[in-house]
């Protein structure tokens, strides 16, 4: 089986605080610690998976600036056989919308049988897969945490509200968009970087990838992000201070009141 | 102005509820009557309840939408949708399943996760979204000019208790078209209980990321043998993806629904869907970032790291 996963690089909430810019109208980006979008993990390990029971090779794809050569690299130390980058100017700005038209242009590039994406990114917005799937006109299915190969098609679990899982039966090719917890993502430790660092990693422009510029980029956005703002804090909780002793006596007293000890 | 309507999900026969805040959204947008879509096999019912909220309604029956399969469900709305249109959507695991494709094929654009509408002007409508879990935030301007779809978190309105349409339902089901798809549904399968039942603590130690080691639920352990009766330790999801407690201690709208008298939010960030899960209480977050978005809806924060204040508030309560 032929899989490509599409990955994508964003700030990690563990690793930062956000302050807004000068201009206020974007989060500060310089000093931020950047990793792959935790769900993109879960889906490349799948297709590792996938790959090691039936035979076939694993596709890494990020439309990104040349920084997220980086996190192709990390998921191909998993176990990734190929990376690929799809970089250009015209692709600055892009929407939902736009990203999925360029993958849309490296899927058709390749001969993939399966194309996974994470669930949902840094904005999260869980849009890119299954448009993706509807400009291809594959069959899709988003939030999977489970997946059984069979002839031909895939039988998938979502995941949907209260944790109940509905399966359903899906031809093979499709998209399928991947949730956290569905398997255990392999460790990745300097040396399997190491060994990854110099396999060549094409880039593909807008040309290449016969994508009509203006379908993409700030052009072709018909979503735009007009600024960040931190929310006013509403109500808000009441923040306790004091030692760590005196704040845990506070705490016995709100235990107290609201129920449960004596 | 763009014509409004807004899909309604309904299960066992009865309306969701998120059909009342779909209702106020829709007025947020235009003050012409929005249309609701009800979807479904033998849903008259349901149509019903949604005339006595929308002024007009449109009733797509078919065997092939006896389960709402999303891939199904996305055909029959595109049988029944003008281009051009605005589609509101509360934001779900249906949504995410639905709506990015539905905007592709109504050649649309695509708004996921609303927290705010601030209006519409021309073919803009300017509306607020979060990212990064909540940490920050952002106004974003829609191009609806070839319509557009629009999916609501929850919450983010007030129910529309107007209640005041008598509205008619209108049958398109013979528009529907060739439903025929490759993708098939095939059952739902409910979690099997487990040994702890969360839903019914009146304490819930309940533990985040911020926990950063496995051997650390120990200390969540040992808080809750101190508070003793009634305490129980439940968690976020991903402690719960990386193995370290049961799928059935999942506090989330992926997860169980609790309504303890106190939750103890420690390491957790309050991403909507892990507050999803709590339907009352009084909520106390211990958090080391004194920005952690759960500090906007907690009763009371604390800023602390939970490994070093997780002992001292035990050993306080050990030794009443
Ligand atoms: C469809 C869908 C369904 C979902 N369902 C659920 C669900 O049911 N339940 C759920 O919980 N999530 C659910 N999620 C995931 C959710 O979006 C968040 O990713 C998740 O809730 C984050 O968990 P967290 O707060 O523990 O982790 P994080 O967001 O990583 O937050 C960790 C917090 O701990 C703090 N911290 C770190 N170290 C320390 C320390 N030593 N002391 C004190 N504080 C510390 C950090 O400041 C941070 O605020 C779902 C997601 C999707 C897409
Ligand atoms: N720039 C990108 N390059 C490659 N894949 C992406 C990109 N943006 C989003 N994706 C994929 O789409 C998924 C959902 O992202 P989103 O729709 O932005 O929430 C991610 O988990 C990735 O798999």
């Amino acid at each position: 089986m032929e899989i490509l996963v599409c990955v994508k690089r964003v700030p990690d909430t563990a690793e930062n605080e956000f302050v807004m810019n000068s201009a206020g109208n974007d989060i500060e980006r310089d000093d931020l610690v950047y990793s792959v979008n935790e769900w993109d993990n879960y889906a490349v390990e799948e297709a590792i998976q996938i790959v090691e029971k039936v035979g076939g090779s694993v596709t890494v794809v990020t439309a990104a600036d040349a920084d997220a050569d980086e996190i192709l690299r990390r998921e191909m130390a998993m176990g990734a056989e190929n990376g690929l980058l799809l970089n250009d100017d015209a692709f600055v700005g892009s929407d939902c919308k736009g990203i999925a038209h360029i993958l849309k242009g490296a899927v058709g590039k390749g001969n993939y049988d399966l194309i996974l994406t994470g669930a949902q990114a840094d904005e999260g917005s869980g849009a890119v897969g299954g448009m993706l799937a509807a400009m291809l006109d594959l069959p899709y299915a988003s939030l999977v945490n489970r997946v059984e190969v069979g002839d031909g098609k895939l039988t998938v679990g979502r995941e949907i509200e209260g944790g109940r899982r509905e399966i359903n039966e899906i031809t093979l090719p499709c998209v399928l968009s991947i949730q956290t917890g569905i398997n255990e993502p392999r460790y990745v430790g300097v040396r399997g970087i190491r060994k990854v660092a110099s396999v060549e990693i094409p880039a593909l422009g807008a040309a290449e990838l016969g994508i009509d510029a203006s379908c993409v980029g700030a052009k072709g956005a018909a979503v735009r992000k007009l600024d960040y703002f931190v929310p006013v804090k509403g109500a808000g909780a009441e923040m306790l201070a004091g030692s760590a002793e005196e704040i845990a006596d506070k705490l016995v007293e709100i235990l107290k009141t609201n129920g449960g000890i004596s | 102005m763009a014509q409004v309507f807004a899909y309604l999900t309904h299960s066992n026969g009865v309306l969701d509820d998120a059909a009342l805040e779909l209702a106020t959204a829709a007025k947020a947008i235009s003050s012409s009557p929005a249309t609701a879509i009800v979807a479904g096999h033998g849903v008259d019912a349901v149509a019903a309840s949604a005339a006595s909220i929308f002024e007009k309604v449109i009733k797509v029956d078919h065997a092939a939408l006896s389960y709402p399969n999303a891939e199904v469900v996305r055909k029959a709305l595109v049988a029944v949708i003008p281009q051009g249109s605005v589609v509101l959507f509360a934001h779900s695991t249906f949504s995410m399943d639905c709506a990015p494709g539905l905007s592709i094929k109504l050649g649309a654009s695509f708004v996921a996760d609303i927290v705010g509408i601030e209006g519409v002007e021309g073919s803009s409508l300017k509306v607020v979204r979060q990212e990064l879990g909540g940490e920050v935030s952002t106004h974003v301007d829609v191009d609806i000019s070839a319509g557009s779809v629009v999916a609501v978190r929850p919450g983010t309105f007030a129910p529309d208790e107007g209640k005041g349409a008598q509205g008619s339902v209108t049958d398109r089901s013979a528009d529907l078209g060739d439903l025929s798809c490759e993708r098939k549904f095939i059952e739902v399968q409910t979690p099997e209980a487990g040994d702890v039942d969360i839903t019914k603590a009146e304490i819930l130690i309940s533990i985040g990321r911020g926990i950063e080691d496995e051997e650390n639920i120990q200390l969540a352990m040992e808080l809750k043998e101190a508070i003793g009766k009634g305490a129980e330790v439940s968690c976020s999801r991903p402690i719960v993806d990386a193995k370290w407690l049961e799928a059935t201690r999942q506090v989330g709208t992926s997860g169980c629904t609790v309504k303890p008298k106190v939750y103890l939010a420690c390491g957790i960030s309050g991403s909507f869907q892990h507050m999803g899960g709590i339907k009352g209480g009084y909520i106390v977050a211990i958090n080391k970032n004194p920005n952690a978005p759960i500090f906007q809806v907690a009763d009371v924060g604390v800023v602390a790291n939970i490994v070093e204040f997780l002992p001292v508030l035990t050993e306080k309560i050990a030794s009443l």
